[in-house]
Protein backbone atom coordinates (compact mmCIF):
# COMPACT_ATOMS: atom_id res chain seq x y z
CA UNK A 1 0.00 0.00 0.00
CA UNK A 2 3.11 2.20 0.18
CA UNK A 3 2.48 5.44 -1.66
CA UNK A 4 -1.18 4.90 -2.49
CA UNK A 5 -2.10 7.46 0.13
CA UNK A 6 -4.82 5.46 1.80
CA UNK A 7 -2.89 5.62 5.09
CA UNK A 8 -3.90 9.27 5.33
CA UNK A 9 -7.22 8.05 6.65
CA UNK A 10 -5.56 6.43 9.64
CA UNK A 11 -2.97 9.13 10.47
CA UNK A 12 -3.35 10.34 14.02
CA UNK A 13 -7.01 10.61 14.89
CA UNK A 14 -8.16 11.26 11.33
CA UNK A 15 -10.63 8.40 11.14
CA UNK A 16 -12.11 9.16 14.54
CA UNK A 17 -12.51 12.79 13.44
CA UNK A 18 -14.35 11.71 10.30
CA UNK A 19 -16.69 9.59 12.42
CA UNK A 20 -17.21 12.55 14.72
CA UNK A 21 -18.10 14.63 11.68
CA UNK A 22 -20.55 11.95 10.60
CA UNK A 23 -22.10 12.04 14.04
CA UNK A 24 -22.72 15.80 13.66
CA UNK A 25 -24.47 15.09 10.36
CA UNK A 26 -26.51 12.30 11.88
CA UNK A 27 -27.35 14.31 15.00
CA UNK A 28 -28.79 17.15 12.96
CA UNK A 29 -30.75 14.87 10.64
CA UNK A 30 -32.04 12.54 13.37
CA UNK A 31 -33.25 15.50 15.47
CA UNK A 32 -34.90 17.06 12.42
CA UNK A 33 -36.54 13.78 11.33
CA UNK A 34 -37.76 12.97 14.84
CA UNK A 35 -39.42 16.37 15.07
CA UNK A 36 -40.63 16.52 11.45
CA UNK A 37 -42.58 13.26 11.53
CA UNK A 38 -45.05 14.08 14.33
CA UNK A 39 -45.25 17.75 13.31
CA UNK A 40 -45.73 16.69 9.69
CA UNK A 41 -48.57 14.33 10.67
CA UNK A 42 -50.30 17.19 12.46
CA UNK A 43 -49.64 19.51 9.52
CA UNK A 44 -51.00 16.90 7.11
CA UNK A 45 -54.21 16.57 9.15
CA UNK A 46 -54.41 20.37 9.26
CA UNK A 47 -54.13 20.48 5.46
CA UNK A 48 -57.14 18.18 5.06
CA UNK A 49 -59.39 20.61 6.94
CA UNK A 50 -62.07 22.21 4.81
CA UNK A 51 -61.57 25.61 6.47
CA UNK A 52 -60.40 28.15 3.83
CA UNK A 53 -58.06 29.93 6.24
CA UNK A 54 -56.38 26.64 7.16
CA UNK A 55 -56.05 25.86 3.47
CA UNK A 56 -54.52 29.25 2.64
CA UNK A 57 -52.07 29.16 5.57
CA UNK A 58 -50.87 25.65 4.82
CA UNK A 59 -50.54 26.40 1.14
CA UNK A 60 -48.40 29.47 1.70
CA UNK A 61 -46.20 27.58 4.16
CA UNK A 62 -45.78 24.58 1.88
CA UNK A 63 -45.02 26.65 -1.22
CA UNK A 64 -42.60 28.94 0.62
CA UNK A 65 -40.57 26.04 1.98
CA UNK A 66 -40.67 24.20 -1.33
CA UNK A 67 -39.64 27.13 -3.51
CA UNK A 68 -36.82 28.36 -1.27
CA UNK A 69 -33.58 26.43 -1.71
CA UNK A 70 -32.61 24.90 1.61
CA UNK A 71 -29.37 26.85 1.50
CA UNK A 72 -31.25 30.14 1.40
CA UNK A 73 -33.36 29.04 4.34
CA UNK A 74 -30.19 28.18 6.25
CA UNK A 75 -28.70 31.61 5.51
CA UNK A 76 -31.91 33.34 6.57
CA UNK A 77 -32.01 31.40 9.83
CA UNK A 78 -28.34 31.82 10.64
CA UNK A 79 -27.34 35.22 9.24
CA UNK A 80 -30.61 36.93 8.41
CA UNK A 81 -32.32 36.47 11.74
CA UNK A 82 -29.28 37.75 13.61
CA UNK A 83 -29.15 40.85 11.40
CA UNK A 84 -32.85 41.54 11.56
CA UNK A 85 -33.70 40.75 15.15
CA UNK A 86 -30.34 40.41 16.86
CA UNK A 87 -31.14 36.83 17.94
CA UNK A 88 -27.90 34.99 17.93
CA UNK A 89 -28.84 31.45 17.10
CA UNK A 90 -26.16 28.82 17.26
CA UNK A 91 -25.40 27.24 13.84
CA UNK A 92 -26.56 23.78 14.80
CA UNK A 93 -29.80 25.13 16.22
CA UNK A 94 -30.41 27.03 12.98
CA UNK A 95 -29.73 23.89 10.98
CA UNK A 96 -32.10 21.72 13.03
CA UNK A 97 -34.75 24.45 12.82
CA UNK A 98 -34.50 24.78 9.04
CA UNK A 99 -34.49 21.04 8.42
CA UNK A 100 -37.45 20.59 10.76
CA UNK A 101 -39.43 23.30 8.96
CA UNK A 102 -38.59 21.69 5.65
CA UNK A 103 -39.28 18.14 6.85
CA UNK A 104 -42.60 19.17 8.38
CA UNK A 105 -43.76 20.69 5.10
CA UNK A 106 -42.72 17.65 3.06
CA UNK A 107 -44.05 15.16 5.60
CA UNK A 108 -47.31 17.07 5.84
CA UNK A 109 -47.81 16.82 2.12
CA UNK A 110 -47.11 13.08 2.23
CA UNK A 111 -49.66 12.61 5.03
CA UNK A 112 -52.25 14.65 3.19
CA UNK A 113 -51.74 12.58 0.04
CA UNK A 114 -51.91 9.27 1.93
CA UNK A 115 -55.10 10.27 3.77
CA UNK A 116 -56.75 11.42 0.57
CA UNK A 117 -55.84 8.20 -1.21
CA UNK A 118 -57.99 6.10 1.15
CA UNK A 119 -61.22 5.63 -0.81
CA UNK A 120 -64.52 6.87 0.60
CA UNK A 121 -66.01 3.37 0.64
CA UNK A 122 -63.55 2.37 3.34
CA UNK A 123 -65.11 5.00 5.62
CA UNK A 124 -68.61 3.98 4.50
CA UNK A 125 -68.20 0.28 5.08
CA UNK A 126 -66.58 0.81 8.49
CA UNK A 127 -69.51 3.01 9.50
CA UNK A 128 -72.02 0.58 8.04
CA UNK A 129 -70.54 -2.05 10.38
CA UNK A 130 -71.44 0.21 13.28
CA UNK A 131 -67.98 1.59 13.98
CA UNK A 132 -67.68 4.97 15.64
CA UNK A 133 -65.52 7.71 14.14
CA UNK A 134 -62.69 6.84 16.50
CA UNK A 135 -62.91 3.14 15.66
CA UNK A 136 -63.04 3.89 11.94
CA UNK A 137 -59.84 5.90 12.17
CA UNK A 138 -58.14 3.59 14.67
CA UNK A 139 -58.78 0.24 13.00
CA UNK A 140 -59.30 1.11 9.33
CA UNK A 141 -58.00 4.49 8.15
CA UNK A 142 -54.80 5.02 10.17
CA UNK A 143 -53.36 1.51 9.65
CA UNK A 144 -53.87 1.85 5.89
CA UNK A 145 -52.46 5.39 5.87
CA UNK A 146 -49.33 4.29 7.74
CA UNK A 147 -48.71 1.52 5.24
CA UNK A 148 -48.86 3.97 2.40
CA UNK A 149 -46.81 6.51 4.30
CA UNK A 150 -43.85 4.44 5.39
CA UNK A 151 -41.88 4.12 2.16
CA UNK A 152 -42.05 7.83 1.22
CA UNK A 153 -41.27 8.82 4.80
CA UNK A 154 -38.12 6.75 4.73
CA UNK A 155 -37.14 8.28 1.41
CA UNK A 156 -37.61 11.70 2.95
CA UNK A 157 -35.34 10.64 5.82
CA UNK A 158 -32.49 9.70 3.51
CA UNK A 159 -32.96 12.94 1.59
CA UNK A 160 -32.68 14.86 4.84
CA UNK A 161 -29.52 13.01 5.86
CA UNK A 162 -27.90 13.88 2.53
CA UNK A 163 -29.04 17.48 2.45
CA UNK A 164 -27.46 18.20 5.84
CA UNK A 165 -24.13 18.47 3.99
CA UNK A 166 -25.22 22.07 3.29
CA UNK A 167 -24.67 23.05 6.92
CA UNK A 168 -20.97 23.35 6.13
CA UNK A 169 -21.86 26.72 4.65
CA UNK A 170 -23.00 28.13 7.97
CA UNK A 171 -19.80 26.96 9.62
CA UNK A 172 -20.71 23.60 11.08
CA UNK A 173 -17.88 21.09 11.03
CA UNK A 174 -19.66 17.99 9.79
CA UNK A 175 -18.21 15.02 7.99
CA UNK A 176 -17.51 16.77 4.70
CA UNK A 177 -15.79 19.69 6.41
CA UNK A 178 -13.60 17.34 8.47
CA UNK A 179 -12.65 15.60 5.24
CA UNK A 180 -11.69 18.89 3.65
CA UNK A 181 -9.52 19.78 6.67
CA UNK A 182 -7.71 16.45 6.48
CA UNK A 183 -7.08 16.91 2.75
CA UNK A 184 -5.80 20.47 3.23
CA UNK A 185 -3.38 19.52 6.00
CA UNK A 186 -1.92 16.61 4.02
CA UNK A 187 -1.93 18.26 0.60
CA UNK A 188 1.85 17.99 0.11
CA UNK A 189 2.64 14.74 1.83
CA UNK A 190 -0.32 12.86 0.36
CA UNK A 191 -1.37 14.46 -2.94
CA UNK A 192 -3.98 11.71 -3.49
CA UNK A 193 -5.60 12.30 -0.11
CA UNK A 194 -8.73 13.82 -1.65
CA UNK A 195 -9.55 10.58 -3.43
CA UNK A 196 -9.30 8.50 -0.24
CA UNK A 197 -10.96 10.97 2.04
CA UNK A 198 -13.91 11.72 -0.21
CA UNK A 199 -14.14 8.00 -0.93
CA UNK A 200 -14.37 7.34 2.78
CA UNK A 201 -17.01 10.08 3.16
CA UNK A 202 -18.99 8.52 0.33
CA UNK A 203 -18.91 5.14 2.07
CA UNK A 204 -19.91 6.68 5.39
CA UNK A 205 -22.93 8.40 3.80
CA UNK A 206 -23.80 5.17 2.10
CA UNK A 207 -23.62 3.27 5.37
CA UNK A 208 -25.86 5.84 7.00
CA UNK A 209 -28.54 5.85 4.29
CA UNK A 210 -28.46 2.30 2.96
CA UNK A 211 -30.02 0.51 5.97
CA UNK A 212 -32.86 3.02 5.86
CA UNK A 213 -33.43 2.29 2.16
CA UNK A 214 -33.35 -1.45 2.77
CA UNK A 215 -35.93 -1.03 5.52
CA UNK A 216 -38.13 0.94 3.13
CA UNK A 217 -37.96 -1.75 0.49
CA UNK A 218 -38.66 -4.50 2.98
CA UNK A 219 -41.71 -2.74 4.39
CA UNK A 220 -43.00 -1.87 0.93
CA UNK A 221 -42.90 -5.53 -0.02
CA UNK A 222 -44.43 -6.76 3.22
CA UNK A 223 -47.28 -4.26 3.31
CA UNK A 224 -48.24 -4.15 -0.29
CA UNK B 1 -86.41 -6.79 22.20
CA UNK B 2 -87.98 -7.37 18.79
CA UNK B 3 -91.31 -5.63 18.63
CA UNK B 4 -93.45 -7.67 16.32
CA UNK B 5 -96.01 -4.93 15.83
CA UNK B 6 -93.51 -2.75 13.96
CA UNK B 7 -92.55 -3.13 10.36
CA UNK B 8 -88.87 -3.92 9.94
CA UNK B 9 -88.42 -0.78 7.90
CA UNK B 10 -90.67 2.22 7.50
CA UNK B 11 -89.73 5.10 5.25
CA UNK B 12 -92.18 7.96 5.02
CA UNK B 13 -92.12 11.21 3.07
CA UNK B 14 -88.36 10.94 2.56
CA UNK B 15 -86.77 13.88 0.77
CA UNK B 16 -83.11 14.29 -0.04
CA UNK B 17 -81.37 17.02 -1.99
CA UNK B 18 -77.79 17.36 -3.17
CA UNK B 19 -77.49 21.10 -3.75
CA UNK B 20 -80.28 21.95 -6.16
CA UNK B 21 -80.78 18.34 -7.24
CA UNK B 22 -83.76 16.64 -5.67
CA UNK B 23 -82.65 13.02 -5.47
CA UNK B 24 -85.46 11.60 -3.36
CA UNK B 25 -88.80 13.35 -3.60
CA UNK B 26 -91.15 12.04 -0.97
CA UNK B 27 -90.45 8.31 -0.85
CA UNK B 28 -92.76 6.03 1.16
CA UNK B 29 -91.73 2.44 1.64
CA UNK B 30 -92.35 -0.30 4.14
CA UNK B 31 -90.67 -3.65 4.44
CA UNK B 32 -92.11 -6.16 6.84
CA UNK B 33 -90.19 -8.87 8.62
CA UNK B 34 -88.95 -11.61 6.31
CA UNK B 35 -89.93 -9.74 3.18
CA UNK B 36 -87.61 -9.36 0.19
CA UNK B 37 -88.07 -6.08 -1.67
CA UNK B 38 -86.18 -5.23 -4.83
CA UNK B 39 -85.80 -1.61 -5.90
CA UNK B 40 -85.61 -1.07 -9.63
CA UNK B 41 -85.07 2.05 -11.67
CA UNK B 42 -82.67 3.57 -14.15
CA UNK B 43 -79.34 5.04 -13.07
CA UNK B 44 -79.61 8.23 -11.11
CA UNK B 45 -83.16 7.58 -9.93
CA UNK B 46 -82.06 7.65 -6.30
CA UNK B 47 -81.89 3.92 -5.49
CA UNK B 48 -78.43 3.98 -3.95
CA UNK B 49 -79.09 7.21 -2.12
CA UNK B 50 -82.19 5.64 -0.59
CA UNK B 51 -80.13 2.73 0.79
CA UNK B 52 -77.46 5.09 2.07
CA UNK B 53 -80.09 7.17 3.86
CA UNK B 54 -81.55 4.05 5.49
CA UNK B 55 -78.15 3.24 6.90
CA UNK B 56 -77.52 6.80 8.04
CA UNK B 57 -74.62 7.31 5.62
CA UNK B 58 -76.51 10.29 4.20
CA UNK B 59 -78.51 12.80 6.18
CA UNK B 60 -82.15 13.28 5.32
CA UNK B 61 -83.76 16.62 4.47
CA UNK B 62 -87.37 15.73 5.23
CA UNK B 63 -89.38 12.72 6.30
CA UNK B 64 -88.40 9.83 8.51
CA UNK B 65 -86.83 6.39 8.44
CA UNK B 66 -87.60 3.85 11.14
CA UNK B 67 -85.88 0.55 11.67
CA UNK B 68 -87.90 -1.71 13.91
CA UNK B 69 -89.77 1.35 15.14
CA UNK B 70 -86.65 3.34 15.93
CA UNK B 71 -85.77 6.54 14.11
CA UNK B 72 -82.52 6.63 12.07
CA UNK B 73 -80.92 9.98 12.91
CA UNK B 74 -77.52 10.93 11.49
CA UNK B 75 -75.09 11.98 14.19
CA UNK B 76 -77.11 10.53 17.06
CA UNK B 77 -75.61 8.16 19.60
CA UNK B 78 -78.16 5.50 18.84
CA UNK B 79 -77.01 5.32 15.21
CA UNK B 80 -74.06 2.95 15.74
CA UNK B 81 -76.33 0.65 17.75
CA UNK B 82 -79.04 0.84 15.12
CA UNK B 83 -76.57 0.12 12.34
CA UNK B 84 -75.84 -3.25 13.90
CA UNK B 85 -79.37 -4.23 12.98
CA UNK B 86 -78.67 -3.27 9.38
CA UNK B 87 -76.22 -5.20 7.25
CA UNK B 88 -75.06 -3.43 4.12
CA UNK B 89 -73.09 -4.63 1.12
CA UNK B 90 -71.81 -2.13 -1.44
CA UNK B 91 -71.06 -2.19 -5.12
CA UNK B 92 -67.34 -1.48 -4.74
CA UNK B 93 -65.31 -4.20 -3.09
CA UNK B 94 -65.17 -2.69 0.32
CA UNK B 95 -63.18 -5.25 2.32
CA UNK B 96 -60.38 -3.85 4.45
CA UNK B 97 -57.21 -4.53 2.43
CA UNK B 98 -54.87 -4.63 5.43
CA UNK B 99 -56.76 -7.42 7.19
CA UNK B 100 -57.17 -11.05 6.21
CA UNK B 101 -60.60 -12.51 5.51
CA UNK B 102 -61.23 -13.80 9.01
CA UNK B 103 -60.17 -10.50 10.62
CA UNK B 104 -62.31 -8.57 8.16
CA UNK B 105 -65.30 -10.54 9.38
CA UNK B 106 -64.63 -10.63 13.11
CA UNK B 107 -63.41 -7.04 13.56
CA UNK B 108 -66.83 -5.46 14.05
CA UNK B 109 -68.36 -8.28 16.13
CA UNK B 110 -65.41 -8.08 18.54
CA UNK B 111 -64.79 -4.32 18.61
CA UNK B 112 -68.29 -2.96 18.09
CA UNK B 113 -70.47 -5.64 19.64
CA UNK B 114 -67.88 -6.57 22.28
CA UNK B 115 -68.34 -10.26 21.66
CA UNK B 116 -65.61 -12.76 22.53
CA UNK B 117 -63.06 -13.60 19.87
CA UNK B 118 -63.81 -17.34 19.97
CA UNK B 119 -67.51 -16.82 19.62
CA UNK B 120 -67.11 -14.39 16.67
CA UNK B 121 -64.68 -16.79 15.02
CA UNK B 122 -67.03 -19.71 15.44
CA UNK B 123 -69.82 -17.80 13.74
CA UNK B 124 -67.45 -16.59 11.00
CA UNK B 125 -66.41 -20.18 10.37
CA UNK B 126 -69.98 -21.37 10.09
CA UNK B 127 -70.86 -18.54 7.67
CA UNK B 128 -67.69 -18.89 5.60
CA UNK B 129 -68.31 -22.60 5.22
CA UNK B 130 -71.81 -21.84 4.04
CA UNK B 131 -70.47 -19.68 1.18
CA UNK B 132 -67.62 -22.12 0.52
CA UNK B 133 -64.75 -19.80 1.49
CA UNK B 134 -63.48 -21.23 4.79
CA UNK B 135 -60.26 -22.27 3.04
CA UNK B 136 -59.63 -18.62 2.23
CA UNK B 137 -59.84 -17.38 5.82
CA UNK B 138 -56.12 -16.53 5.99
CA UNK B 139 -56.00 -14.88 2.55
CA UNK B 140 -55.99 -11.13 2.00
CA UNK B 141 -58.72 -9.43 -0.06
CA UNK B 142 -56.32 -8.78 -2.97
CA UNK B 143 -55.88 -12.54 -3.39
CA UNK B 144 -59.60 -13.10 -3.96
CA UNK B 145 -61.70 -12.75 -7.09
CA UNK B 146 -64.44 -10.14 -7.22
CA UNK B 147 -67.15 -12.69 -6.60
CA UNK B 148 -65.32 -14.15 -3.63
CA UNK B 149 -64.81 -10.68 -2.19
CA UNK B 150 -68.50 -9.92 -2.42
CA UNK B 151 -69.37 -13.21 -0.73
CA UNK B 152 -66.99 -12.30 2.09
CA UNK B 153 -68.57 -8.84 2.29
CA UNK B 154 -71.96 -10.50 2.70
CA UNK B 155 -70.61 -12.80 5.41
CA UNK B 156 -69.02 -9.82 7.15
CA UNK B 157 -72.37 -8.05 7.28
CA UNK B 158 -74.18 -11.23 8.41
CA UNK B 159 -71.75 -11.85 11.24
CA UNK B 160 -73.27 -8.89 13.11
CA UNK B 161 -76.59 -10.77 13.11
CA UNK B 162 -78.48 -7.97 11.37
CA UNK B 163 -82.25 -7.98 11.14
CA UNK B 164 -82.32 -6.47 7.67
CA UNK B 165 -79.81 -6.64 4.83
CA UNK B 166 -79.29 -3.88 2.26
CA UNK B 167 -77.63 -4.76 -1.05
CA UNK B 168 -76.49 -1.88 -3.25
CA UNK B 169 -75.84 -3.22 -6.77
CA UNK B 170 -73.48 -5.81 -5.36
CA UNK B 171 -72.94 -7.54 -8.70
CA UNK B 172 -72.62 -4.43 -10.88
CA UNK B 173 -68.82 -4.39 -10.80
CA UNK B 174 -68.37 -8.14 -11.28
CA UNK B 175 -67.40 -10.14 -14.33
CA UNK B 176 -70.45 -11.98 -15.68
CA UNK B 177 -69.20 -15.42 -14.57
CA UNK B 178 -68.88 -14.20 -11.00
CA UNK B 179 -72.37 -12.79 -10.75
CA UNK B 180 -74.02 -16.15 -10.26
CA UNK B 181 -72.10 -17.22 -7.18
CA UNK B 182 -73.02 -13.99 -5.39
CA UNK B 183 -76.67 -14.08 -6.39
CA UNK B 184 -76.92 -17.70 -5.23
CA UNK B 185 -75.79 -16.67 -1.76
CA UNK B 186 -78.41 -13.91 -1.71
CA UNK B 187 -81.13 -16.23 -2.93
CA UNK B 188 -80.28 -18.70 -0.17
CA UNK B 189 -80.45 -15.91 2.41
CA UNK B 190 -83.85 -14.85 1.13
CA UNK B 191 -85.13 -18.42 1.34
CA UNK B 192 -83.81 -18.59 4.88
CA UNK B 193 -86.21 -15.80 5.85
CA UNK B 194 -83.87 -12.80 5.95
CA UNK B 195 -85.47 -9.39 5.49
CA UNK B 196 -83.81 -7.86 2.46
CA UNK B 197 -83.84 -4.65 0.47
CA UNK B 198 -82.01 -5.08 -2.81
CA UNK B 199 -80.96 -2.66 -5.52
CA UNK B 200 -80.01 -4.54 -8.67
CA UNK B 201 -80.01 -4.46 -12.45
CA UNK B 202 -80.30 -8.25 -12.75
CA UNK B 203 -83.92 -8.61 -13.84
CA UNK B 204 -84.06 -12.39 -13.81
CA UNK B 205 -82.68 -12.43 -10.32
CA UNK B 206 -85.06 -9.71 -9.18
CA UNK B 207 -87.95 -11.75 -10.43
CA UNK B 208 -86.71 -14.89 -8.71
CA UNK B 209 -85.91 -13.37 -5.35
CA UNK B 210 -88.40 -10.55 -4.79
CA UNK B 211 -91.68 -10.65 -2.96
CA UNK B 212 -92.29 -7.08 -3.99
CA UNK B 213 -90.85 -4.66 -6.53
CA UNK B 214 -90.52 -0.94 -5.90
CA UNK B 215 -89.97 1.05 -9.08
CA UNK B 216 -88.28 4.40 -8.52
CA UNK B 217 -88.13 7.19 -11.06
CA UNK B 218 -86.74 10.68 -10.51
CA UNK B 219 -86.85 10.23 -6.78
CA UNK B 220 -90.47 9.07 -6.63
CA UNK B 221 -92.01 5.65 -6.11
CA UNK B 222 -93.94 4.98 -9.32
CA UNK B 223 -94.89 1.39 -8.63
CA UNK B 224 -95.01 -0.79 -5.57
CA UNK B 225 -96.35 -4.20 -6.58
CA UNK B 226 -95.96 -7.91 -5.93
CA UNK B 227 -93.08 -9.09 -8.10
CA UNK B 228 -95.04 -11.22 -10.59
CA UNK B 229 -97.55 -8.47 -11.11
CA UNK B 230 -94.90 -5.87 -11.77
CA UNK B 231 -93.17 -7.93 -14.41
CA UNK B 232 -96.38 -9.12 -16.06
CA UNK B 233 -98.45 -6.01 -15.73
CA UNK B 234 -96.60 -2.82 -14.94
CA UNK B 235 -99.06 0.03 -14.43
CA UNK B 236 -97.07 3.00 -15.67
CA UNK B 237 -95.66 3.68 -19.12
CA UNK B 238 -92.32 4.56 -17.50
CA UNK B 239 -92.03 1.09 -15.97
CA UNK B 240 -93.03 -0.55 -19.25
CA UNK B 241 -90.31 1.40 -21.06
CA UNK B 242 -87.83 0.46 -18.39
CA UNK B 243 -88.58 -3.25 -18.64
CA UNK B 244 -88.45 -3.01 -22.43
CA UNK B 245 -84.81 -1.96 -22.31
CA UNK B 246 -83.94 -5.41 -20.94
CA UNK B 247 -85.64 -7.25 -23.79
CA UNK B 248 -83.78 -8.14 -26.93
CA UNK B 249 -85.70 -9.04 -30.07
CA UNK B 250 -84.50 -9.44 -33.59
CA UNK B 251 -85.66 -6.43 -35.54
Amino acid sequence: MQGSGIEVLFLGSNFARLLEGLWVTMRISILAVVMSVPLGILFGLFMTLQNPIAKAVSRVYLEFIRIMPQLVLLFIAYFGVTRAFGWNWDAEFSAVLVFTLWGTAEMGDLVRGALKSIPQHQYDSAQALGMSRMQTFGYIIIPQTLRRLLPPTINLTTRMIKTTSLVVLIGITEVLKVGKQIIDVNRFRYPTASLWVYGAVFILYFLACWPVSVLAKYLEKRWR
Amino acid sequence: MAQQNHNMLEVSGLKKRFGDDIVLDGVDLTVSRGEVVVILGSSGCGKSTLLRCINGLESVDEGSIRIDGEEVAVGSRSLTRLRQKIGMVFQSYDLFPHKNILDNITLAPVKVQKRSKQEARAQAEQLLRRVGLWEKRKAYPRELSGGQKQRVAIVRALCLNPEIMLFDEVTAALDPEMVREVLDVMLELAQGGMTMLIVTHEMQFARAVADRIVFLDEGKVLENLPAEEFFENPRTQRAKDFLQTFEFKKQ
